[in-house]
This record gives structure tokens, sequence and C-alpha cells, in this order.
């Protein structure tokens, strides 16, 4: 291909096209208008205006997230790129693939103080994958084709790449992504076919297994759940996820324990306490899983399949680690256990079956739905029922509202659900939501919320408006930062520090006020009807669901605690938390 | 440079092996030697992992040793149970801009040296006594006036120690350590 000389804007734009970009999350501002004049003559790409950056960070993850490609963002210097540090950070730990493009500063005013200036690359170091700050127009074509490399390979993750204005403005040769080629970053995919041989050995002779999955699984892509899919049947062994792989495995299927962690089912966490052998796949042995570690899953081998070696033996010790992409990693453990004809122990996987099914029994996520007032979990659950046949994305903000949501919206299939699982981030969920149905036009993309998070990025509503994304935001709204909330019933004493949702806004008149439409329940009795209004709305929906101010989310492993002192519902009046777990987050 | 301690992770993480427990508490020491591009901020990508995660730096160099692949070599002397130093190593071979890692106390052995510069200034007795300390130490002077000495002197981090401890009394008023820098044995590169 012969090399074509174009400014720096024109690069950017010609760079996106050839990696694929169609879409692209925004705003605009002084260091970036050579870029946003670039875009301006040109039809290829769509350019979506946020009202905030962190807004366009979280829509290009639900967009990222939703389809397995990489999301775009295009911010100005200084605020504009200290606004996207909260969506790099978020996008960072949850290993969302992420071009961010930054303006900055003319590089002669670089170092100045100059009007709008920050050290962006080191700003951003900490919260990206990797960045560049790029010094010539030379450079922008290499620099673009390797930040996608660099975003979407390996461990997927945030990049950013500051481009000072004058760079935007000088011309340079352009060549396309087939003639970049990454100096250092050749990350792992295939697995050590040895250690997978281990690896399946030990899984073959459990007696007591687990699968334990994470978001490694959905990152992979398509493949790597049909696969797991496959190994999860061949072995008949159950299967629990962290937050971060919910849909990875059908959670219709019977082999399914539901979730996980802090929040996770009961049977789910005494068989990750409990299991002879666990199967990590994707996940990260992160704290909210592990509970105390010293006390996490003591008489298991654990096997750990990451395509990070960092994860592997970071915070749990494992026997057998596997560094390799989740699918090829599955492709080759269920080769191994066909060619040696392995069969499970059926003797020993009846006896566990028996001791889950007991814990089953327990019904952890039991809660009663008596009167007018309207469980949080009852309103999930209605949601769930009345949206389940339809092509529905679920993405969530950060709290008791997400943990209900986690338990009671039920996926089965990966990519339909987008939350903040690393960082927790309040407001992640509408702007992920709109950058879902920016991806995904004709599904029905809901928020659930809870009325504090809402109001982190409640100007993204505005986007939805202006863009005609019908997305509903479902708030749970008990007036409370409920999570914070429930912490300090059982921690401090039931001393609500500044945990009251004072002065709301009337949710209903605020959607209106926005050009959206606004419902409201208050009674259980209204809830199915105004649900099923707020699915047949054409356009961007508020829906303030009234809920019990005071319901807790449980089950609930305390800090400080291991996966079979779970707190249930009904025994959470003899809850305690020790000294040292009052210590922790 | 940020030599901060905090414990990472609980020491003991595993209850069932009494041997582990008691490997997983040790603090080792392990110099590990770091090829990089030599790109904008790659230092500071290496000193923001060990102060954003808590590793110990004990003394680290950095220069280019090779110009026209540019590339640098940083040399990390760092401390850390073993679980530790391994996480140290798996963090800086994720670094987009590393290109190998090598554990010069383990993967492969190595040898180890450090240069200071060491001034001390006296008159009379204390002044010949540094001389002739210095000798001991092969140090060589590499300026002097009537009333001073710099002495330049190398070798592994506690002869340097040794040494900088027998001029305190005699005079010393400055110090300059270069940081340890370090190559395995043998005939093979890193």
């Amino acid at each position: 291909m012969a090399a074509q000389e174009m400014t720096g804007a024109e690069i950017v734009i010609k760079a996106l096209i050839d990696q694929g970009v169609d879409t692209i999350f925004g705003y605009p501002g002084g260091a970036v208008l050579p870029i946003y004049d670039a875009l301006f003559q040109q039809n290829q790409i769509r350019h979506i205006l946020v009202r905030h950056e962190q807004g366009a960070v979280h829509a290009a993850e639900g967009y990222a997230r939703s389809t397995g490609k990489p999301g775009v963002v295009l911010v100005t210097s200084g605020p504009g790129a200290t606004n996207a540090v909260t969506g790099l950070t978020d996008a960072l730990m949850d290993s969302i693939p992420i071009v961010c493009l930054t303006g900055q500063v003319p590089t002669h005013l670089i170092g100045t103080d100059a009007f709008q200036e920050c050290d962006t690359v080191g700003i951003t170091r900490p919260c990206t994958k990797h960045n560049w700050l790029v010094n010539s127009a030379k450079e922008l074509t290499r620099v673009m084709h390797e930040a996608f490399y660099v975003a979407t390979n390996g461990r997927p993750g945030p990049v950013v790449i500051d481009i000072p204005k004058d760079v935007q403005f000088q011309k340079a040769e352009y060549v396309g992504p087939q003639n970049v080629v990454h100096k250092t970053y050749r990350p792992r995919i295939k697995g050590d076919i040895e250690q997978i041989k281990k690896a399946v050995d030990l899984i073959a002779h459990a007696k007591r297994p687990l699968f334990y999955t994470g978001g490694g699984i959905i990152n992979s892509g398509p493949l790597a759940s049909q696969l797991l899919r496959d190994f999860v049947k061949l072995t008949g062994y159950p299967i629990t996820s962290t937050l971060m792989g919910l849909g990875a495995y059908a959670a219709s299927d019977p082999q399914w324990l539901g979730m996980t962690g802090m929040h996770g089912t009961f049977e789910a966490n005494n068989a990750m306490h409990d299991c002879d052998v666990m199967i990590n796949l994707g996940a990260r042995f992160d704290d909210r899983v592990t509970g105390r570690v010293d006390a996490f899953s003591p008489e298991s081998k654990k096997i750990h399949v990451d395509i990070d070696a960092s994860s592997i033996n970071k915070i749990i010790h494992v026997d057998v680690g596997i560094i390799g992409d989740a699918a090829h990693v599955l492709e080759d453990m269920i080769r191994v256990w066909k060619a040696k004809v392995y069969k499970p122990d059926k003797d020993a996987l009846a006896g566990w079956w028996k001791q889950i099914d007991a814990w089953r029994g327990r019904k952890s996520l039991s809660f009663r739905q008596t009167g007018d007032v309207i469980k949080p979990q009852h309103a999930i659950q209605r949601l769930y029922e009345l949206t389940k046949d339809r092509d529905t994305y679920i993405t969530t903000e950060v709290g008791q509202h997400q943990m209900w949501a986690a338990q009671h919206y039920h996926f089965e299939k990966p990519n339909h659900w987008m939350t903040s699982g690393g960082l927790g981030t309040m407001g992640y969920g509408l702007p992920a939501a709109v950058g879902v149905q920016i991806a995904h036009p004709d599904a029905l993309v809901i928020d659930i919320a809870g009325e504090a998070s809402i109001q982190m990025c409640m100007q993204e509503i505005s986007t939805a408006v202006q863009f005609m994304l019908p997305v509903k935001i479902f708030i749970l709204n008990n007036e409370y930062m409920g999570m914070v909330r429930q912490w300090q019933q059982l921690l401090h004493g039931g001393r609500y520090s500044h945990s009251y949702s004072e002065s709301l806004p009337d949710f209903v008149k605020l959607a209106e006020a926005y050009g959206a439409v606004g419902l409201r329940a208050e009674k259980a009795g209204e809830l199915d009807d105004k649900i099923k209004e707020m699915i047949n709305v054409k356009s961007p929906v508020i829906f303030d669901c009234r809920v019990d101010q005071l319901e807790n989310c449980f089950p609930m492993i305390p800090s400080g605690a291991a996966h079979n002192e779970m707190i249930l519902a009904d025994d959470a009046e003899a809850a305690t938390v020790t000294e040292e777990g009052k210590m922790l987050v | 440079m940020g030599a901060n301690g905090r414990k990472p992770f609980p020491a003991s993480l595993n209850p069932n092996t009494e041997t582990r427990m008691s490997t997983e508490t040790s603090i080792e020491r392990h110099t590990i030697a770091v090829l990089v591009d030599n790109e904008a901020g790659v230092l500071a990508r290496v000193i923001g992992l060990f102060s954003g995660r808590g590793y110990n730096i004990e003394s680290l160099t950095v220069a280019e040793v090779d110009s026209a692949g540019h590339t640098s070599r940083i040399t990390i002397v760092t401390r850390g149970t073993p679980m530790v130093i391994e996480q140290i190593k798996a963090q800086l071979e994720r670094l987009v801009p590393v290109h190998k890692v090598v554990d010069l106390s383990s993967d492969a052995p190595g040898i180890e040296r450090e240069m200071a510069m060491v001034k001390v200034a006296g008159v009379g007795e204390k002044r010949v006594e540094a001389l002739r300390l210095s000798d001991a130490f092969r140090a060589r002077v590499i300026d002097t006036t009537h009333t001073s000495f710099v002495f330049e002197v190398t070798g592994a981090p506690d002869k340097i120690d040794a040494f900088v401890g027998l001029m305190r009394p005699l005079g010393l008023v400055d110090v300059s350590r270069t940081g340890v820098v370090a190559i395995a044995r043998g005939p093979e590169a890193m």
C-alpha cells in the first residue's frame, strides 16, 4: 500500500476507520478541535456527544462489553482528560478494552502550565494498561494501531493516546494497521499443555469439584462461553461465577449455583468453601469473592486459568496455574478429557450434589413480599419475569440494587450484563446503558439504578434523548445510599451518617424536563403494569420505583469472615462483625 | 525513593501446610534485571508500579544499554516474601514496554557491583588514616585538595557500606552511590 500524506487529525480518523471503529463517544474542546474538524468532514464514524467525559468512557465500556469490540473515546485536554480518569480506572479494573484519545496543548506549551494543560500521561499511567504522548505526527499512525493492539490483546484494558494540538495539524505519512507490529507486547494465548493435562487429571479425580468462573470468559468471547458450557456438561460438575462473569453460563441450567462472593448464594459460597478441586477460569480471587483469605476454601486443590500471569498466585496460592486465553485453554481441556476418556467419580459426585441440594434448600435469596410496600428484590424479580423473553441488556449502578440485580435477574447469555465490578463506580450504569443501546438499537436496555447512584451521571439522560436511545432507568428508590446504610446498621451501631438521600428530585418531573418519560410505582399492585408501560415506551424512561427503605441485601459474608460464615436474611439479627472485620472495606 | 514497607498480603495463605507458611513469611532480598524499551515514561511506570502496589525498592539503577535498539536496563533490588517477589516479576513482565525480566537472585545467579564516590575532609592523622584505609578497599583517589579527598570505590553494596562506615569518623562529608548493577554469571545474555 502506497503511503499517503495527511494531517495528524486525518491520520486519527483514518486509523479509527481501518481499525473497524464505527462509533466514538466524546466531548469537544480546544485541544481536539482539529480532530473534531476531521470528524465533521467524513461520514464513516458516528460521534456520540456525551454530557461529561466520565460518561463517555462508561458509554464506551458498555459498548465494548456488549459487543466484544473496543470502545473509543475522544476528549479534550486538561479537564477533559481528568474527567475521564474514573472511567479509565473502571475499565482497567474490569479489563474492558478502551482506546481513549485525549487532546493536549501544543508541544511547545507542554510543561508551561498552559490553559487546560495537565500531565495526562502522568495522571493516567496508573489507570491505563498503557499510554502514549505523541510528539510528532510521524509517530501517530504507529501509536494508533499499537493502541488498538494493546487494548484488545492479552488481558484487555484501557489505553490513552495523548495528542498535542500541533501534532493534529502536522502532516505525515499514514500506514495501514497490517504494517504495524508491536515491539515487545506478546501476550500468551495458548496454555502450557503439560499444566493443562495436570489440571484435567485433578478435575477428573475430584470428589467435590466446583467451577468458579469470571469476567475472563466474557472477555475471551462467545466461544469461551460455549466451551465452558460444553466442559461443564461433560463433567456434570457444579458451577458458580463472580459478578463479572454472570451470563457466561446459563442461569437456568441445573448445574448453576448462582453467584459467589460477598452477596453470593448460600450454595455457591458453601461449595467454594467445601470443594476439593476448584477450577478457576478467568476470575481473579478478588476480595469480594474470597472473604478472609486464610480461611478461603481450605481443603481444595486450586486450578487457575488466567491470561494475566500476575493474577496467578497474587492473592491465593494455587496448585496448577495456567497462563492463557480461556477459550484456548478450555478447548485443550476438553480435548485432553476426551482423549484420556476420563469419567467423573459418579458416587462422589452424587454425594456432592446431595450436599449442594441441601444448601439450596436453605433458599438464601428468599424474601417475603407482603402488603403494598415493594420489596426491592420483588421489583427485580418482576422486571426479570417481564423482560426475560426479550433481547434485554442490563446495566447497573453500584450498591444494593446492583447486588439485588445480580441475585434476582438471571442471565442466559454472555455480554448482556454490564456492571462496575472492580472499581464499584456509582454513575456507571446510565452512560453504560447509552453505550449498549448505541450498539444494539433494537434491544431493551435497562439500567437498574439506585436513587443515589443515578444522580452521579444523571446528565447522560440528555445524551439518550438527543440520540433517541430508549434506555430505561429503573431506580430502586429507597431514599438511602442503601449499601452504606446497611453497613452502618451492621457495623456502626445504626448511626446513619450522611447516608440519607436528602432533597431528592422528583424523578418523574426530572424525566419530563429532559424530554424523557417519567413513571412511578409506589405499590406492589401497580408494579407489573408500570413495568409493562416502561417497556412499551419508545423513548428514554426514568422509572421511580419506591421500595422498602430499610431492606438489607442478604445473604452477606461479613467483612473478615469466611464463606461458611454467611449471614442469611432470617438470622441477620444475630450477625456480628469482628473488630478486624470493621477495618476492611 | 518510595521504600515504604507495607506488608502487601497476609503471610499465612494456606493454613494446611506448615512448611509453606514458614517460607511465605520469610523476607528475601532479590536483584531483578529488567530490559525495557527506552521510551518516555518507562522509568515512571516501573517506579509507579512499586509505589502503587507497596513494594520495596532498596536500590534502582537505569541506563541505556543499546542505543541502536533503544533498550535500557533497569536493575532493581527489592525485598519481599517469595510470593511477593513472584508478583513483582509478573507485574513487571506485564508492563507493555518491558522486553524481559530476569531474577538474578534465583533464575540466573548473578554478580552485583555498586560504585560510590566518597568525599572525606580533614587534615593530619585522620587524612593519613583515610588514605591508608582507602588502599585496603582498593579505592582510588579521583580528586584531592589539601584538605579533602574524593574516593572512588567499587564493590558489593556491603563493601561500600563498610568503607563509608570507616570514613565517618575520619571526616566523611558526602557520599554519592550508583545503586546496584548486576549481571548473570556465565556466557548467556539475559
